[in-house]
């Protein structure tokens, strides 16, 4: 019967709900048809798909989304539109005929017109067929206040001669008027208190917050809400509460996705976005840093970490993938990300075809993605602000000692150019091998040669395993064989290895040959190796610190020892780390073998500490060379500066000469004593204590460039795309690089004036002309305070968003929101000193009837507060909440049935003591297996670009709240709290408990229930049907610290009470 | 009456908070799990959207079970018999199939791998299965085998989400969840999409099973198969049951107060969360409880330890699942993944599942529930033709594969298209992903191109733009 019920009720809303929506749309005699309200709607639910701006898809070669287009004489002789006739208008005829042939759209469609729809049409071609741009592609203007005195019913001017209060109140009251309904009370003083608690730092207030607050605002509650809303945006954890929010949209995750899903280090990044939250850094620099703070001049540590944003997304490390097809996954995720954070449009559509409905081309879409995808995947070091001081100083003190060397040889320039001469004479001649296969035994990677005949290494993070190249050189007289270890951007710190360092260990190298028509290899006698560095022979240290005995690391000799154990490893430490190296091995005889002989090098993989792969050693860049000289070696010096000395000095980056210069003074006797005191001082230099993932700028001989893929597929690349924006918005002018020979890259060289494209993009995507970043970001602030934005889709405000109620609103708010140099803190002081904001959640049932949605704000939201809230509200009324503001996330409690549900089961050691308690934001977010308690609220995963949660309200949260051990833990706790501070009666207590949970008095009859439930659970406490002790502390045996005057059995019932206070309703939400 | 005031009315008594309290004493599927009335949720407007929905056309299946296959079972092995890639074996593969084509981990100019298994026929279609299959070779007359699926992705974690989502790229929404956003669920005490999980965990993960950018409410909700079955089932140490109820009732007379004060129906939706958490906590244990099940029909299931988390036990969980109206279950079993010790491989995991997968679609027969029932048997890929490894492994290979349908409104005992003589490409009726997807809704009374969820300013289908109904597979 319920059942039956249920379901006839959840027809009938439905009907209504399209009864109201289309009761809208239908007009009165005296309204006018808006183009943008009534007439494009129909075009784009009807229309648009074949007769809008996509011309893939565009039949009879009819646009509608064009005036001009749409009135114009088509070849046929037919017009569409005839403004001010709607009898000879085409359109009409077609949406109105009777023959299937004929109708429009076609009947398979299933998509007729209403006639109500069909009429506004024709009203609207009758009154001139006016269009209007969509209000998103155009920049937002404030309404005049002055005509929101105009009487919405009657037209008469009113209260002329008052000032309106508040701009947003202004307007809803207007809109209220129309609707002939009035904004509700103000919120109680307490459950606003609590309420601005929450939307400003997420956490609730304290029993006597709440009492000093209700103090001041008998008196004066404006100043009151002020003083309280800047002490709020003053408190750290306001950063901490809207760092969640951009965390959200930025698809922030403590790993890296697919299969492996590997831990990552990234959340240097979130500290970043709580720390400029919390000094209120410019919205538009926000998103500068994060999209191109690698390319500001002078950019600081953090400004690189900013770009972290871009790397929140997946990375494919699953065994056999080709890398670049999940490159490309990772850009169109990240332009799919900045369309939902920052352009507010669904770009995404455009990465296969012509957007159908907003117009934005395929063309366009690869346009932006251009400014992208000439990034190198980069991994950072993040120093803290100690190591970043004792950086500058031992930079300075090694540069102070370098000048040293300088005065000491005066002619050192001269000395560096002899010294450079002689060296080159020395060198052998190599010739760089080009390889013809590049082939890791197995498949689990797929080396691939670089143009440069570098071989690369990316993908699997493999820590075991041989990997081999074949090439067909001439073979005659080779005396040895070169193996140059590389840097490239998309390695670790810059490689030359993926190590966690970026460092590499090679274990065997060996080198065979194949003659032409022979069957099989035959391997060639290596007698000597050397390098430019090698480490000390120590033992490998596992990942658990455990040395390895057996597999020994370090010296050039272990290379090509014929023993797999042992293996040849070159960190020169921290500072000079991720350098190049070179090893150089001979053959015990010159070759001499018949042309077409196959070469082949072999290398092997086996001293990588760990098994995860977060400790694999694989060599990420290498280059294979052959010589004829007699007994080749390496250089002693670093091959950096080999690699510098075949460039003229002049040409040289700055990191170059100093490598030469470093080489240089190594090799000069008199210069020891400074040579031992600088390197005395390298010792001093700080290990990083985290990383970063991050962009950075590529190589100027690494270019990438961009084509427009056929139907967005990776590997299908069409013609090439130089950078450009969408023609809908505002301009973007690169500068000299749209002048540039092929106009496709930017500035061809780093010394050019024009702005860096992808700076140039960041910059271009917070103009103060566009039409959409101030009006995203108030949005989204407004979702997050009203639980629901102004634009219902704040990922999509195209021409299939919703038409907000409350435009003016949104527009008002995103010009003073620019004006106000873009401060976020500004706006939400904005919202909150409304009486929009502060009225009472109270729901009034005529206003629910008639506004169900609640979209005339004719009272305040009430909603489930958010994942991250509901856990942290508990921690904070049971006073177990741990305060301290950013570090590493904290590994949560998990079921072991859901941690050996992984791919791979993570090592899980779960936080302990304090750490236990930090706020949600803090909570290890792992994406494969995603949190169990704050998945249960709707935190996303962070899959994707998340712009908007959607609430449920499930028993799974229920059984969450009720049973999961942290809330558990917070329930005893918050007994404890209560006997500690709440009083000596119950009844004082339950009032404690109250104004802890909800913040607000108990009222008598919630008084009666608690006691009453606080007696039952006394009774089968002394009767022994529950034990004390188990229920009080979870454990039989242990012993309960018990605040004085109290007895077990107290903080017994009081658990039970606890649990059921902590899973209110109202403590659950935000009133 | 006119039809506006009835509205009004109904509106106006849903909105009287004492009747809502009285009247909406109803299970988990017909109540509340989205919040009332709010907008957030635009396709699912009606205060449950898991509440039964009327599908687009008459309805051949009204529930499902898919038994995905984790890992790529080998089609070469299994289900495709190939006379002349045994006689072919340790040739190099013909040049002109390999143009433009990827296999992950080998080289594809890789010697050829004769099947490491006979054939067996079976049934009256003469069916040819492999001999490691022979309980599902009983079964063969009411089935039916895609011989010539074929996907897109080579790597398992895009592969699955592909097979599961219809979309190689995280974040869709899956099968189940697109299921009960068309259909809704039935059952009052249980959720309507239910995961069960047995070998490890699958590469594509949660995402496999999750509501992508539908409601959270859609997703598949995991039954361990050890400890809680549902998370946090069990009440703290200390609280026994009668503590519960005693809670809950407070919490539930307090919750009715705030109801009163704020009028806010999202209140009475909380309230019935709690007491559906309630009937959970019992509802979960006497699902697994499988003490009331005969021993014959363990045998059958071939479970030993009925407290052991097996294939077996899930598919015998899943026959329960289905009896109480639970719309969609799935079951990973990721096993399948051979790059080499393909000849044990393939044994060990046909041990495991033939049987219990033969034993759920004979049992579910016997029950009268095969007829509207939908069974799904396959993973996401196929194997290479090619060896790997020695001379005892395949590589994924996303040219074809084979899977098996069984029950509701598929024609048994049959096998659809045909693959060339080595087993690497589609010859005839080719069935993509897509196909299959499209299909499965057709079945289950749903137009695939009609599903549709707008999120982005664009409607998003579980087939994307693409899909065909196979007709051929139908009864």
């Amino acid at each position: 019967m319920g059942n039956h019920i249920v379901k006839v009720t959840v027809f009938l809303i439905a009907v209504l709900v399209l009864a109201s929506a289309s009761m809208s749309t239908v007009l009165g005699a005296d309204q006018t048809i808006d183009f943008q309200q009534h007439i494009r709607p129909i075009l784009v639910e009807h229309c648009f798909k074949c007769h809008g701006p996509d011309e893939g898809t565009r039949q009879s070669d009819l646009r509608l989304d064009l005036r001009e287009m749409a009135t114009a004489k088509r070849n046929s002789g037919e017009l569409a539109i005839v403004p001010g006739n709607p009898d000879a208008s085409w359109v009409l005829m077609r949406v109105t005929s009777d023959d299937p042939d004929l109708v429009m759209p076609p009947p398979n469609e299933n998509n007729a017109l209403t006639s109500a729809q069909i009429s506004m049409l024709r009203q609207w071609i009758q009154a001139g067929a006016k269009y209007s741009p969509h209000w998103a592609f155009v920049p937002p203007r404030q309404t005049d206040l002055l005509d929101l005195r105009e009487d919405p019913t009657t037209g008469q001017l009113v209260d002329a001669a008052k000032p309106i209060s508040h701009p947003i109140d202004g307007m809803v009251a207007h809109r209220l008027k129309k609707a002939g309904v009035a904004m509700s009370p103000p919120a109680p003083h307490d459950v606003l208190c609590r309420r601005i608690h929450l939307d400003v730092i997420g956490l609730p207030p304290s029993p006597s917050e709440v009492t000093q607050f209700v103090a001041v605002a008998e008196q004066d509650p404006a100043s009151a809400v002020a003083a309280l809303v800047e002490r709020l945006l003053h408190s750290a954890h306001y950063g901490e509460k809207w760092a969640r929010h951009w965390l959200d949209v930025a698809r922030y995750a403590d790993t890296n996705g697919y299969e492996k899903d590997l831990p990552r280090e990234q959340w240097a990044w979130r500290d970043w976005v709580i720390q400029v939250i919390n000094a209120d850094l410019p919205y538009n620099q926000f998103i500068i840093e994060q999209i191109a703070g690698d390319l500001l001049p002078n950019r600081t540590q953090n400004q690189l970490i900013a770009t972290g944003f871009l790397r929140n997304g997946m990375i494919n490390e699953e065994g056999a993938i080709v890398f670049e097809q999940f490159r490309m996954e990772g850009l169109f995720d990240r332009m799919d990300c900045i369309g939902k954070a920052v352009l507010g449009i669904s770009i995404q559509c455009a990465q296969c075809h012509n957007h159908k409905y907003d117009p934005i081309s395929q063309n366009e879409y690869y346009g932006m993605f251009a400014f992208l995808n000439d990034t190198c995947e980069s991994k950072s070091w993040v120093y803290t602000q100690q190591q970043q001081k004792q950086i500058v100083e031992i930079t300075a003190e090694i540069g102070h000692l370098e000048n040293q060397c300088r005065e000491h040889n005066p002619d050192y320039q001269q000395q560096i150019a002899d010294w450079e001469r002689s060296q080159l004479a020395a060198a052998p001649q190599w010739e760089i091998l080009d390889t013809t296969e590049q082939v890791w035994v197995g498949g689990v990677n797929h080396p691939e040669e670089k143009a440069d005949h570098s071989v690369m290494v990316m993908g699997h993070p493999t820590t075991e395993g041989t990997m081999y190249v074949v090439a067909e050189p001439q073979l005659d007289g080779i005396t040895g064989l070169r193996l140059e270890a590389l840097t490239h951007g998309d390695l670790p710190f810059g490689g030359p290895g993926q190590s966690y360092r970026g460092t590499f260990a090679l274990s065997e190298l060996t080198v065979e040959v194949k003659p032409s028509g022979s069957d099989s290899w035959k391997k060639l006698t290596l007698n000597h190796a050397s390098s430019d560095f090698a480490e000390e022979d120590q033992p490998l240290v596992l990942e658990d610190s455990t040395p390895d005995e057996k597999r020994r690391i370090g010296p050039i000799a272990f290379l090509i020892d014929e023993n797999i154990e042992t293996g040849w490893r070159a960190d020169r430490g921290p500072l000079i780390r991720n350098t190049e190296s070179v090893a150089v091995v001979q053959f015990a005889e010159p070759l001499q073998l018949p042309t077409r002989t196959l070469f082949r090098v072999t290398l092997d993989l086996k001293h990588s500490p760990g098994k995860q792969g977060v400790q694999n050693t694989m060599l990420g860049r290498m280059r294979f060379a052959l010589t004829r000289s007699l007994n080749p070696r390496a250089a002693n010096y670093d091959h950096a500066a080999t690699l510098a000395m075949q460039k003229p000095p002049a040409h040289r980056r700055a990191t170059e000469t100093a490598a030469v210069f470093r080489a240089w003074r190594k090799s000069v006797p008199e210069l020891s004593a400074m040579n031992q005191q600088i390197a005395a001082c390298q010792q001093q230099y700080p290990e990083a204590h985290t990383s970063v993932l991050t962009v950075t700028a590529r190589d100027p001989t690494d270019r990438r460039n961009t084509f427009l893929l056929d139907r967005g597929v990776w590997d299908k690349p069409k013609q090439r795309i130089r950078p450009h924006v969408p023609a809908l918005f505002h301009p973007l002018h690169l500068g000299e690089a749209d002048h540039s020979e092929d106009g496709l890259c930017g500035p061809a060289s780093a010394t050019s004036t024009a702005l860096a494209p992808r700076l140039a993009f960041a910059r271009w995507l917070v103009d103060p002309n566009s039409p959409f970043a101030a009006r995203v970001q108030v949005n989204r602030v407004w979702q997050a305070i009203f639980g629901k934005g102004l634009v219902e889709t704040p990922e999509d405000f195209g021409l299939r968003a919703p038409q907000p109620e409350y435009l003016n609103v949104l527009d008002w708010l995103a010009v003073d929101f620019v004006a106000g140099d873009w401060s976020t803190k500004h706006l939400i002081r904005t919202i909150l000193f409304s009486a929009t904001y502060q009225q009472s959640s109270q729901i009034n049932p005529e206003i629910l009837r008639l506004d169900p949605q609640n979209s005339w704000l004719a009272r305040s939201p009430r909603f489930r507060a958010e994942a991250e809230v509901i856990r942290d509200i508990a921690l904070s009324v049971s006073g177990l909440l741990n305060r301290k503001i950013g570090g590493a996330s904290i590994l949560p409690p998990v079921p072991d049935n859901v941690l050996n549900d992984t791919f791979t089961r993570p090592d899980w050691t779960v936080a302990t003591g304090v750490e236990r308690y930090r706020r949600a934001l803090y909570v290890f977010r792992k994406r494969s297996m995603p949190d169990p308690v704050l998945m249960n609220f709707d935190a996303p995963n962070a899959d994707f670009s998340c712009a908007r949660r959607i609430r449920s309200n499930t028993p799974l949260a229920a059984l969450v709240a009720l049973n999961e051990p942290v809330f558990v833990e917070a329930a005893r706790a918050m007994a404890l709290r209560i006997l500690r501070e709440g009083g000596t009666t119950d009844q004082e207590r339950t009032a404690y408990a109250f104004r802890l949970c909800t913040a607000r008095s108990v009222k008598p009859a919630e008084q009666a229930e608690v006691l009453a439930l606080l007696k039952d659970c006394r009774t089968r406490l002394a009767e022994g049907s529950l034990s004390i002790n188990e229920v009080a502390t979870g454990n039989l045996d242990r012993p309960l610290e018990l605040p004085t005057g109290c007895s077990p059995q107290d903080a017994a019932a009081w658990t039970i009470a606890a649990r059921v206070l902590l899973n209110l309703d109202e403590t659950l939400s935000k009133n | 009456m006119n039809l506006h005031h009835q509205l009004q009315s109904e509106i106006a008594k849903l909105l009287t908070r004492r009747w809502f309290l009285q009247n909406c004493g109803v299970g988990l599927g017909a109540m509340a799990f989205n919040s009332l009335l709010s907008n957030d949720v635009r396709a699912a407007d009606t205060p449950n959207p898991l509440a039964p929905k009327q599908s687009h056309f008459p309805a051949k299946a009204k529930r499902v079970v898919y038994l995905f296959q984790a890992g790529a079972p080998s089609h070469l092995e299994l289900f495709d018999p190939k006379p002349e890639l045994a006689k072919r074996d340790g040739q190099l593969p013909p040049a002109d199939l390999l143009k433009d084509y990827r296999a992950a981990f080998i080289n594809p100019n890789s010697a050829l791998l004769g099947p490491k298994y006979t054939f067996h026929t079976h049934g009256q279609a003469a069916i040819e299965l492999g001999e490691t299959l022979p309980y599902t070779g009983k079964m063969v007359n009411d089935l039916c085998f895609i011989r010539s699926m074929h996907t897109d992705a080579v790597n398992h974690a895009p592969g699955q989400v592909m097979m599961n989502t219809g979309a190689q790229q995280f974040g869709r929404p899956s099968f189940g969840a697109w299921t009960l956003y068309g259909l809704g669920t039935e059952s009052d005490d249980l959720p309507g999409y239910v995961v069960l999980t047995s070998a490890k965990g699958t590469s594509g993960g949660a995402s496999n099973y999750g509501s992508g950018f539908l409601p959270t409410s859609f997703g598949g909700i995991p039954f361990r198969g050890s400890g809680d079955p549902v998370l946090y089932l069990s009440n703290p140490k200390g609280f026994d049951d009668k503590t519960q109820r005693t809670s809950l009732d407070s919490l539930r007379r307090l919750n009715e107060i705030a109801l009163e004060d704020f009028g806010d129906p999202e209140i009475a939706a909380r309230i019935q969360s709690y007491e559906t958490a309630y009937r959970l906590q019992s509802s979960a244990p006497e699902l697994m409880d499988l003490s009331s099940e005969e021993q014959h029909v363990l045998n059958q299931y071939n479970i030993k330890d009925v407290n052991q988390s097996t294939f077996g036990r899930n598919c015998l969980l899943a026959r329960r699942l289905l009896e109480r109206g639970v719309r969609f279950v799935q079951l990973f079993h990721e096993a399948w993944d051979h790059h080499s010790g393909l000849t044990n491989g393939i044994k060990r995991s046909c041990e495991v599942t033939d049987q219990p997968s033969a034993a759920l679609v004979a049992d579910l027969k016997q029950r009268g529930l095969l007829e509207d029932t939908l069974v799904i048997w396959g993973g996401e890929f196929g194997r290479t033709p090619m060896v790997q490894t020695g001379n005892d492994g395949r590589d994924h290979h996303n040219r074809c594969f084979t899977i098996w349908l069984a029950g509701g409104g598929i024609k048994a005992g049959h096998v659809h298209g045909k693959t060339d003589e080595i087993g690497f490409n589609v010859v005839e009726d080719g069935v993509h992903v897509h196909d299959l997807n499209a299909t499965l809704l057709h079945l289950l009374g749903l137009d695939h191109t009609r599903l549709t969820y707008r999120f982005q300013g664009r409607d998003f289908r579980l087939t994307d733009v693409h899909g065909h109904v196979v007709n051929d597979i139908l009864s």
